[in-house]
């Protein structure tokens, strides 16, 4: 990189940040302190649960929350409800993860793909984004899951599947304004490559409608992970999501409701956190929304 | 006009086949539904015989012919569980999901556009951050969740309305407000912020500059500009009438559709998911079509411009 890139690049990465600590709402920052809260957990669950996640203790079942030694109560079976819960905000935190930057990645690949090429690639490009919106997604997930086996690289692999077809639309959109825009076209005759075209000039430019776009992906995919769960065709035991910790607490709603409420609240918790930030942040970084 | 029909009714069509080649690879490739139902341990001139009636010994290219041709005579198969029709025992459950899924997108509708609306003529009153707040909520809280707290309060806690079942009115109702509390939120927003982009039209300001009274304004002029996108939101909503239950009658055991597809898919039951995917991806696609046309109707200038392209 030369030093004149560099400036340029740091003084991009300055004025964006000078955009964002514009005097952060006091909602934003309980938004960002509970998200950093929850990925600390995801990284630190090991070193952080006091019991193992299929520690149990038959003599202290379905104890209530505040019991010394079990912060938020046992399950059924006398496991520490509070060390499943952190494990399960790793399942669900990488599941999350993953399956949207694979969704983000697809979608836009495609969508360039199709401005770039046009003609039959985006009419195929297209046809599977109606595909995609024809088939309601838990349902085409419950099939996929049921028929192909359960594994956590078939779920994240399933899961980054949502949202891709918007992803498509608007990189395939804005792939196209932006060549009629002319800094494209004036790369191109200096002899760049489609490829650096798309992924140094335009990728760039469109980046933060993509991320915006990412965040509200994201709480949608946790949503729909664990509701795959919760039917009991996602993440399957003795592995825990939130999802699931949900799903099984359901058989002890009346006896032990604190197996069910923990997790849910961590999920409207995170969700809602995700969501308010990416209002935030689309008010404050997309340029096509002011 | 009648050629952007048209175009329409081909890609539908299209997007349909997708939907069947999907189902089709999906159910046949994954395993051997002879050995899934007959279980391991079963004979095996049981298990080729099995084969033999449902056509699983032919290669996968021709299997896929017969099931299309098939499929041109509205032959879904029959249930390889309950030896019904397929398409019976998918329509025979249809009822039973239109009994709270119409009556949450009537409420939908019912308060959510009102709701909606008036917040986006009250901006900043506490209506209005009700809304928004409530829209957050119900963008954020999974039904399962919602499902369940209510369970706990109306059924455990306070004994008023049963938890499961479906007897009477009373079942139902715990169920529909499952269903609608999220969706009033969302349709309350997505129609208060199409009524907050009109208003700030400048055809608006005209309007009032003519000196036309504030409710002619609004009903005349603002409300029917406002429709497209609350359509397009309704259009999404009307196609998942039949498939959006499907985790809201497992929690509260309701005999519709969506109990249906879990366990369909739970028993390996080919006929009958290629029969719900098939139902409900062309329920969607009615939906989307409607949609489409009703846009023409709605809003001229989208008329011209399609007969421009």
């Amino acid at each position: 990189m030369t030093s004149v890139e560099a400036t340029l690049e740091s003084s991009a990465k300055r004025s964006l940040l000078s955009r964002l600590r514009l005097n952060l709402p006091f909602l934003i920052w309980v938004s960002l302190l509970w998200l950093i809260a929850m990925l600390l957990v995801a990284v630190f669950a090991d070193q952080m649960r006091p019991y193992a996640i299929t520690k149990m203790d038959l003599s202290a079942r379905m104890a209530a929350p505040g019991t010394p030694g079990h912060l938020l109560g046992t399950d059924d079976l006398g496991r520490d409800v509070l060390s499943r819960l952190m494990q399960s905000i790793r399942v669900s935190l990488v599941i999350a993860f993953g399956a949207t930057l694979l969704s983000a990645v697809v979608g836009t690949g495609l969508g360039f793909l199709a401005a770039q090429f046009r003609g039959w690639v985006e009419g195929a490009v297209m046809a599977l984004a109606d595909f995609q919106a024809a088939l309601p997604f838990l349902i085409m997930s419950l099939a996929v899951l049921a028929f192909f086996g359960n594994s956590m690289v078939l779920l994240v692999c399933l899961m980054g599947f949502y949202g891709w077809e918007r992803y498509a639309r608007i990189a395939r959109g804005l792939a196209i304004s932006a060549s009629a825009q002319g800094y494209a076209g004036a790369v191109l005759q200096l002899g760049a490559t489609p490829a650096r075209v798309y992924l140094r000039h335009i990728l760039p430019n469109v980046a933060s409608t993509l991320i915006v776009s990412m965040t509200l992906t994201f709480p949608e995919i946790i949503l729909m992970e664990s509701g795959l769960s919760f039917l009991g065709l996602g993440v399957q035991p003795p592995q825990s999501s939130l999802g699931n910790m949900v799903g099984f607490g359901r058989e002890y709603l009346t006896q032990a409701p604190w197996i069910m409420l923990a997790p849910s609240f961590v999920i409207v918790m995170t969700t809602l956190s995700i969501s308010l930030l990416g209002d935030w942040l689309r008010d404050r970084l997309d340029p096509t929304l002011r | 006009m009648l050629r952007h029909i048209l175009s329409r009714l081909v890609r539908s069509f299209l997007t349909l086949m997708l939907v069947m080649t999907f189902a089709f690879l999906v159910l046949r490739l994954s395993g051997d539904p002879a050995l899934i139902l007959l279980g391991p341990d079963a004979p095996q001139d049981a298990i080729n015989a099995f084969r033999e009636r449902w056509g699983l010994n032919d290669p996968i290219w021709k299997q896929y012919l017969a099931y299309l041709v098939q499929l041109l005579t509205l032959d879904f198969g029959v249930s390889m569980r309950d030896q019904v029709p397929a398409l019976d025992l998918v329509l025979s459950r249809i009822p039973a999901t239109l009994a709270i899924t119409l009556p949450a997108l009537l409420l939908k509708i019912g308060l959510g556009i009102p709701a909606g609306v008036y917040a986006a003529l009250h901006r900043q009153s506490i209506a209005d951050r009700g809304v928004i707040t409530l829209s957050i909520l119900g963008f954020t809280v999974p039904s399962f969740v919602l499902g369940l707290l209510l369970v706990l309060v109306f059924a455990v806690q306070l004994g008023w309305l049963p938890s499961g079942g479906q007897e009477g009115v009373e079942h139902a109702l715990l169920p529909i407000l499952t269903l609608s509390v999220g969706g009033i939120g969302i349709m309350a927003r997505f129609a208060r912020s199409a009524m907050i982009e009109v208003l700030g039209q400048p055809y608006i300001r005209t309007a009032m500059a003519k000196g036309l009274s504030w409710r002619s304004v609004v009903w005349k002029h603002a409300l029917p500009n406002a429709a497209v996108p609350i359509v397009t939101l309704l259009g999404f909503m009307i196609g998942s009438l039949i498939a959006g239950a499907a985790v809201v009658e497992s929690i509260f055991s309701w005999p519709g559709v969506g109990r249906l597809i879990v366990t369909a898919v739970a028993n390996r039951d080919l006929a009958v998911v290629q029969a719900l995917l098939l139902v409900i991806a062309s329920s969607m696609i009615v939906a989307n079509f409607l949609v489409d046309l009703a846009y023409g109707l709605l809003d001229p200038r989208l008329r011209s411009r399609r007969a421009a392209h």
